[in-house]
């Protein structure tokens, strides 16, 4: 597929100083975006607000809607009417969201849904950092699908994801998350936003058969079909049921199995590609620590303190944490002497490194429950017992 | 000897490979499509440019039989999909086809700010009384007394009176049919479909296999004959006074049609006169 660049319009290119939401805004619109339908929610609101206020002027709608489940379809509406879409929320309505990142697996429809995680469950803590729906995001709606989730640490880096976001989205043709936290959304850092002509988007695929040549689930040789979007004549059938190539459904345990394994195959066998993640002093380690957004500052804090010391201490960070680094992290599990992971909830991607690791080296957890970040003399400590 | 047309009217407008439906036999669904089908060939809407939105439910399946661009939503969805739809892509016609379950009940909160908005979408509605695909359960339309298989000693909640609702919620054009008025219903459609705004246009049907039978109403050509003889036609009818009763009067007609901006239009003017020139304009994706 050939790749097109980012409209000069929509860029706001230079050096800004901005919160990791309004990042994730800039991130949007840099990528086209010129569709978002979100409900008020702390502290994932800034991004839309700005949205709000800056896509009138760049071409674009953004409609706030009447709750999470409208706000999560009226996107998926407007995407199948040929926008760039996205939505943004935290905790409680991630959870109202999920209905529809379940139905935009299933219909293939590109959508990026920015989730800004605070302490949960439940209401939880609005105004503070949480990294409690990492699963979630992996495992919320219901069924078998696989997904994409991208995990920045610094307001640059909610810039750049998002744009990364939405170019995953239009090459899988599936939804994909950018999991931020609080700290990463409020926190104000420099962004630099470069020319457009240097921001490379992955367009739409648009099919070029004609009508009566075209089948609207029919996938291409890499597994994943071709769109076309409403008005443009082809008169296709879109649902959530199961559903054959033509887009009707089709209720029997075939149909099943030919459409979901594509829906898991696009994403799992390309997993190795779309995973992507960060290491520090990694070469020499004996202990592993892997960490996540803002955690991972935290982390790399701690490790320096650990280095200090003498300990042969490295850093893993999955800046893309769905698909997991899996692979490299079963290399380092048959060389080092333990993982020690560390984020802001009591268990989540740990079960993740434990799997890879496999019984071939230890790995600990250094949970917290959120509010706040970890204190970095508390990582420190968990290092020289892993050491 | 007179040579007959081999092909029904309305099969242009159906995907005919889908057939046979799921729809009962004295389900009044296919005739309200029937109806549309008809109802789109007087208004000479451009098919290409025609979007079914459904969501789930008897109802909801009506956007899988028409041969146009068609989407099966989410339960209670169908009208912020198409929403989003309409705004993205001005230029289709939109039009929601679902149950009362689907769009008062689950959809009830999107339903009252779309007609709020006035989103120039139209919303046809076929209430038949009850949840009928999932074996007739009572329904926030099921009146007083009737028996559902969640209220199997009669329903005790007052139901709600559509029309009454889409009125004082915004919608700009509102009727009220059974489906025995077949030229009324694609009359109101064709009506629906050349009005900018929220149209919403309700069509009692029956459901003999769920609704009628259990509360001992006969087949579906009894309801028919019900429907004749206890419907009144009263256009422009006070909506607050059309309530629907077990076996009393069913006030039909048309109710509503009005002039209001449309979402899109109070959108533009505002942005318009605010931002002037760094306005950049929205004519869709």
């Amino acid at each position: 597929m050939t790749l097109t660049t980012a409209t000069p319009k929509s860029v706001l290119t230079g050096a800004h100083f901005l919160d990791g939401d309004q990042a994730a805004c800039e991130g949007a619109l840099a990528a086209g975006a010129n569709f978002a339908a979100g409900y008020p929610i702390t502290p994932s609101t800034e991004i839309v607000e700005r949205f709000a206020w800056r896509v009138p002027t760049v071409g674009g709608i953004f409609l706030q809607m009447e709750d999470e489940l409208a706000s999560s379809i009226a996107i998926v509406g407007a995407a199948w009417g040929g926008a760039k879409v996205f939505t943004v929320t935290s905790g409680p309505g991630f959870s109202l969201m999920m209905e529809h990142l379940g139905y935009a697996a299933m219909t293939e429809t590109p959508m990026v849904l920015v989730d800004v995680q605070r302490g949960g469950p439940s209401t939880g803590l609005p105004t503070l950092p949480g990294q409690a729906d990492m699963m979630q995001a992996r495992w919320g709606s219901h069924g078998d699908y696989e997904i994409i989730a991208l995990c920045p640490n610094s307001p640059q880096e909610c810039f750049n994801l998002t744009i990364d976001a939405f170019n995953l989205a239009e090459e899988y043709r599936t939804p994909v998350l950018v999991m931020m936290d609080e700290c990463v959304g409020h926190m104000t850092e420099k962004v630099v936003i470069p020319p457009a002509e240097e921001i490379k988007l992955y367009p739409r695929r648009y099919t070029s058969l004609p009508p009566s040549e075209y089948l609207p689930f029919r996938p291409g040789p890499d597994g994943i079909p071709e769109m076309v979007k409403a008005g443009a004549g082809y008169r296709i059938h879109v649902t959530g049921l199961t559903h054959d190539e033509h887009g009707y459904p089709a209720m029997d345990w075939q149909a099943q199995k030919k459409l979901v394994s594509r829906l898991v195959k696009k994403i799992r066998d390309n997993a190795e590609r779309i995973a992507r993640w960060e290491e520090h002093q990694v070469e020499d380690a004996e202990v592993v620590v892997v960490a996540y957004g803002i955690t991972s500052r935290v982390a790399q804090r701690a490790m320096q303190m650990a280095r200090a010391e003498g300990l042969r201490v490295g850093l893993l960070r999955p800046v893309v944490a769905w698909p997991f680094p899996e692979k490299r992290l079963r290399e380092l599990a048959a060389r080092v002497h333990s993982f020690v992971v560390v984020e802001m909830n009591y268990g989540q991607m740990v079960y993740e490194v434990e799997r890879c690791a496999d019984g071939r080296t230890r790995t600990e957890l250094l949970g917290h429950g959120g509010g706040t970040v970890h204190e970095p003399e508390e990582i420190l400590e968990a290092l020289r017992e892993a050491a | 000897m007179s040579t007959l047309p081999q092909v029904n009217p309305v099969e242009p407008f159906l995907r005919s490979d889908r057939m046979p439906h799921i729809w009962c036999p004295g389900c009044g669904i296919g005739t309200t499509v029937n109806c549309f089908a008809r109802a789109l060939v007087e208004s000479k809407l451009p098919l290409d440019k025609v979007a079914v939105v459904s969501g789930i439910g008897c109802t909801g399946r009506v956007a899988g039989y028409v041969h146009l661009d068609s989407f099966h939503t989410t339960h209670g969805r169908a009208i912020p999909f198409a929403t989003g739809l309409k705004l993205a892509n001005p230029d289709l016609h939109v039009v929601v086809y679902s149950g009362d379950g689907d769009l008062i009940a689950i959809g009830g909160n999107h339903f009252i700010h779309a007609a709020r908005r006035n989103v120039d979408i139209t919303v046809i509605c076929v209430n038949n009384f009850i949840y009928g695909m999932t074996g007739g359960q009572v329904a926030p339309t099921t009146p007083v007394g009737a028996t559902a298989t969640t209220s199997p000693y009669g329903c005790f909640e007052r139901p709600f009176n559509l029309p009454f609702l889409a009125e004082s919620s915004g919608a700009v054009y509102v009727a009220r049919w059974t489906a025995f008025h077949v030229r009324h219903i694609a009359h109101s459609m064709v009506e629906a479909f050349q009005k900018k705004g929220f149209s919403f246009i309700e069509i009692l049907s029956p459901c003999p296999t769920l609704y009628q039978r259990r509360n001992k109403m006969g087949d579906g050509l009894d309801t028919m004959r019900f429907y004749k003889q206890h419907s009144v036609i009263k256009n422009g009818a006070n909506t607050r006074e059309v309530d629907i009763n077990l076996q009393g009067e069913i006030i039909v007609g048309k109710f509503v049609d009005i002039e209001r901006p449309t979402l899109q239009q109070t959108m533009d003017q505002q942005l318009r006169q605010t931002l002037r020139d760094r306005y950049a304009g929205w004519g869709g994706a």
